[in-house]
């Protein structure tokens, strides 16, 4: 049996393991536990795949960024730890539903694909094979000229990102000090400094 | 591909004696550590006090802030990785896609610079 295929299921039992715990796990930190260890084993797929690129920004931005996010939201949300005990599958039926569209939803694709002898040739940008090609280098052929939209509008979400967060989250406390540095700089002695006389027995 | 995935034996290798050494150390104290449980040994004793509330206390918004625009700069900079290294091949679109895309995120940078979200107060 040849290696990639032992971690290609070692990968993805793991993942769906914790894919499970995600949901199944009591304490929600442990649920963000979890789910940083499927991202982990996901990007192990992506290493499978030959996508390198891919399974690096994933653990780089899922694992060091959001799962980190994640974890600042469930310690901001001041959860009592105590109520979640009690009845965590009554969201299981609205989690079936929803499972069961995405998995018609994959079938269907997946089903048209194998059905449609055409379909491979009809894509745009055909995947370059790995030997000639790294991965990085067939992303960076396509995204930045042939999905030049997508791509701006990528850069658009991230502003829309980073001004929501912003509006929503900055207040400004009110009397607060704060370092002028360029006031500090411009002190010389002629307005920092006064000599004065001052005489025995009276003040300034 | 198989070449591909012979440079990533190394890291194989790597996360099997970590994870050797990790399950080592906590696995051994279970089997050889001498244990005699009290509660006395979990108490408060001399000058420590015992907890006013609990550890898990609501933290500042701002950190998520912080957290949040550290996500947005670096995706930016993921997305240049890949235009970095086919450089060469992507001609004069390819240049100033990018160019319009770090403008966006200046637009953005300048924002949160003038609007005083990287101040601490």
């Amino acid at each position: 049996m040849n290696f990639s295929a032992v971690f290609f299921y070692l990968f993805s039992a793991v993942m769906l393991g914790s894919a499970f715990m995600v949901i199944a796990s009591r304490n929600p930190v442990h649920s963000v536990l979890f789910l940083i260890l499927t991202f982990v084993n996901a990007a192990g797929l992506f290493v499978l795949a030959g996508a390198e690129f891919l399974a690096l920004i994933l653990i780089v931005v899922y694992v060091g960024a959001v799962a980190v996010l994640f974890l600042f939201v469930v310690m901001m949300l001041d959860v009592d730890f105590a109520e979640l005990r009690q009845g965590f599958l009554q969201y299981l039926p609205a989690g079936v539903i929803v499972g069961l569209i995405f998995l018609v939803e994959l079938l269907l694709v997946v089903g048209a694909w194998v059905a449609g002898p055409g379909i491979a040739n009809a894509v745009k940008a055909p995947i370059p094979p790995v030997a000639q090609v790294t991965n990085t280098q067939a992303i960076g052929r396509v995204l930045y000229t042939t999905y030049v939209h997508y791509f701006e509008l990528a850069g658009i979400v991230l502003l829309v990102a980073m001004i929501g967060a912003i509006v929503l989250t900055l207040q400004h406390r009110k009397n607060v000090q704060r370092q002028n540095i360029s006031a500090q700089n411009a002190r010389s002695k002629k307005t920092a400094l006064e000599i004065r006389k001052v005489r025995p027995g009276q003040g300034i | 591909m198989d070449a591909l995935l012979q440079d990533y034996l190394p890291v194989v290798i790597f996360i099997g004696v970590a994870l050797f050494i990790g399950l080592a150390l906590l696995i051994s104290p279970f089997l050889l550590a001498f244990s005699k449980p009290d509660p006395e040994k979990l108490s408060a004793y001399e000058c420590g006090f015992n907890a006013f509330d609990d550890a898990r206390m609501k933290f500042d918004v701002r950190f998520y802030l912080v957290a949040i625009l550290f996500i947005i700069f670096d995706l930016e900079v993921a997305f240049l990785f890949p235009w970095a290294i086919t450089f060469g091949e992507l001609g004069a679109l390819g240049f100033w896609s990018m160019m319009v895309f770090l403008a966006v995120l200046t637009i953005g940078f300048i924002y949160e610079w003038r609007k005083g979200a990287l101040d601490w107060d």
